[in-house]
């Protein structure tokens, strides 16, 4: 019993820091770092919850696109955030509202849960307990709901094709890696080996060839 | 052909699945092959279409069901993915021009045509509501690509992107309804929530209202009209011919489906927010076109009166009155693609003429191409005995036999308004002095003009199939 208590407060611990540490620090690119950190802590919470699929949905889906594309985003465009931090006193207060309203929320569901814990068994369905929750969902994805999984499959090779449409453009004299050719070249087509005559350097000839 | 996966049968889907491994072979077609297959693989995906229509026809009669209810296939949905596949086939062949252009080679845009077509077949035949938003999703991303397709063009890349704003605001509200009505109903199955909801509950009819309003975002019926001026005008004009016909089939097709099939217990609720609807789509699409210059914004405004019209008959809630939508949507894009074929006809010296202004004294340029324009706006503003007539009077009709009076007194008043400003371009083309000559006609275009126009003037002539098909379509509904 210890041990799990022991490993959520770790998690929670580094998530909350963490979390702080996205809004505060100066460096927009150490903030994504941070969110990056406080999506690994916090599936590290749902294994702990035993809710594993989620874990890695997070892990995979948030920490290997989102976040990359958000650190992408950050490199790639040139905000300047110290002017944004500039304000950050002044959004304070509206700040403040909106963390109230959580704290009101959070205060609101703990209340009902101790004064009757009951209740939080009627706000979910019965949760089977012989399957893992990967397993239950694979069950059903693929057989019983087919049709919506390869629908949704097509959405995405229609969203595919249509970011390739709106933005690839084909340029001329681009200098592409072509891998066969690379792993096809000896070292005969790399050298030419010449005997120099001393004293009278390359002959036109050769340097013909050095160009090629 | 009796195969099946995970005990649901597949031959309902047939079609579907043909499409959806077509429009993928004929992407590695052209992903391997580079640009300079586009024109192979629009033709190839024309006679996909067409192959996909043939196998519809070839299911096996009746109502086909499977996934578990989320797949239909009934008279209704046959009759409108035909005309659906029509709508987007004929799409295809008026985009030769524009995909002829070396800049524009873009062979991705006939795969995109393909793949909403698919989302539109996921939606007309939708049983439930995931597969609803996920065939309105595919469906709409697809357009979304194609209003933006001609990237180095600021207006189409603005009406893309305006598009996609606006259809993602949409996607959000239809969510919103529909996450409600699975929350008060215990079901996403139509069937199972026309069980359910039996009694007008604050619930349910916040959930419907939210999902008709998305659905009316689709349809491009007041108030969540727009959106549509601005993209019909600033996408390129077959993509336009697209939009105004086989997307508005598809959500008009699930727009009866959902509100038939998954409300008869709530009559009441749904009619007064149709006919709120249809009288503002009326009276806007009327009015607001009189001061259009722009023939794409003026058939902007006009698509949206007509969707108006057509939801006079949903309005209804009867079988006329779904037989009443059926047959106005099927001549609506009858009408919409011979007039587009006429708009991407009108060129001079190479340049695409948009202005009404353009049209005069095209009686005298092209007398035959003047003709025809004239009969199919005759026929959009509602003059017998034209096909266009016959579409308002069976919704009209149904409205009268509903006693929704004002409805249908409101609808022919608006009718008449609206024909001002067809026949003011019937004035310009008969009356004004011809700028210039135009460029001649392509092939394809006459092909599509003479097709679309000619079932238009001798509808009054034969009209017993198309009737007798949308009855039975309609019939299978209820």
């Amino acid at each position: 019993m210890i041990l799990p208590a022991l490993f959520f407060y770790l998690f929670a611990a580094v998530c909350v820091a963490s979390a702080v540490m996205v809004v505060v620090s100066r460096n927009p690119v150490h903030s994504v770092l941070y969110l990056i950190l406080a999506f690994v802590n916090a599936s590290g919470l749902f294994v702990l919850m035993g809710a594993e699929f989620l874990a890695m949905i997070l892990i995979v889906v948030y920490v290997g696109a989102v976040a990359v594309l958000f650190l992408f985003v950050i490199m790639m465009l040139d905000v300047d955030f110290s002017e944004l931090r500039e304000g950050f006193l002044e959004y304070l207060p509206v700040g403040l509202v909106i963390g109230g309203i959580f704290m009101f929320e959070l205060l609101l569901i703990v209340g009902a849960w101790v004064i009757n814990p009951a209740v939080t068994k009627t706000i979910t369905a019965a949760i089977p307990t012989n399957v893992s929750n990967t397993e239950a969902l694979g069950l059903v994805l693929y057989t019983k709901y087919i049709f919506y999984f390869q629908i949704a499959g097509l959405v995405l090779l229609v969203a595919m094709i249509g970011a390739i449409v709106l933005t690839l453009r084909h340029k001329a004299n681009v200098k592409r890696q072509d891998i066969t050719v690379q792993n096809a070249r000896t070292p005969d087509m790399a050298m030419a080996l010449r005997k120099v005559t001393s004293g009278q350097g390359l002959q036109e000839a050769d340097a013909a060839e050095w160009v090629k | 052909m009796s195969f099946s996966s995970a005990g649901y049968q597949l031959q309902p889907v047939l079609p579907e699945l043909v499409l959806a491994v077509g429009s993928m072979v004929l992407l590695m077609i052209g992903a391997y092959r580079g640009q300079g297959t586009t024109r192979l693989v629009t033709t190839l995906a024309t006679l996909l279409l067409i192959l996909t229509g043939v196998l519809i026809l070839m299911l096996p009669s009746g109502k086909l069901v499977t996934f578990g209810g989320s797949f239909i296939v009934d008279d209704f949905a046959r009759f409108l993915k035909i005309l659906a596949l029509i709508g987007s086939a004929a799409t295809l062949i008026l985009s030769t021009e524009f995909l002829s252009d070396p800049s524009r080679r873009i062979f991705e845009y006939s795969i995109l045509v393909l793949l909403s077509t698919l989302g539109m077949m996921v939606l007309i035949s939708a049983g439930d509501l995931i597969a609803l938003y996920l065939g309105l999703e595919l469906m709409s991303l697809a357009l979304y690509v194609v209003a933006a397709s001609h990237r180095d063009n600021a207006k189409s890349t603005e009406a893309g992107l305006k598009y996609f704003v606006l259809g993602a605001l949409s996607s959000g509200m239809l969510l919103y309804g529909a996450s409600l009505i699975y929350g008060f109903t215990g079901t996403v199955n139509f069937a199972g929530i026309a069980a359910a909801a039996t009694t007008a509950t604050p619930g349910i009819i916040f959930g419907l209202v939210f999902l008709l309003a998305g659905l009316c975002f689709k349809v491009s019926a007041v108030p969540f009209h727009m959106w549509t001026p601005d993209v019909y005008e600033g996408a390129p004009t077959p993509v336009t011919a697209f939009f105004a016909s086989a997307p508005k089939v598809a959500a008009m097709a699930v727009f009866t489906r959902a509100t038939l099939t998954a409300f008869p217990g709530i009559v009441p609720q749904w009619q007064q927010i149709l006919v709120f609807v249809s009288i503002a789509s009326m009276a806007l699409g009327s009015f607001a076109a009189i001061g259009q210059k722009n023939i794409k914004r003026l058939m902007a405004y006009s698509s949206i009166g007509h969707m108006g019209f057509a939801l006079v008959g949903l309005a209804a809630g009867t079988v006329e009155g779904a037989q009443g939508v059926l047959m106005y949507v099927a001549i609506y894009v009858a009408m919409t693609l011979g007039s587009f074929a006429i708009i991407l006809a009108m060129k001079r010296d190479g340049q695409a003429l948009e202005q009404i202004s353009d049209f005069a004294g095209l009686s005298r340029t092209n007398p035959l191409l003047a003709f025809f324009f004239a009969m199919l706006l005759f026929s959009l503003a509602g003059i017998p005995p034209l096909a266009g007539f016959f579409a308002k009077w069976y919704v009209f009709v149904a409205a009268i036999k509903a006693n929704l009076f004002t409805l249908a007194v409101i609808g022919v008043l608006t009718s008449v308004v609206g024909a001002y400003y067809y026949l003011a371009i019937i004035k310009t083309m008969y009356f004004d002095e011809p700028v210039g000559k135009l460029d001649p006609v392509r092939i394809e275009l006459r092909g599509v003009l003479a097709v679309a126009g000619l079932f238009n003037i001798f509808f009054f002539a034969y009209p017993g199939p198309l009737v007798s098909v949308a009855t039975a379509a309609a019939k299978s509904l209820f």
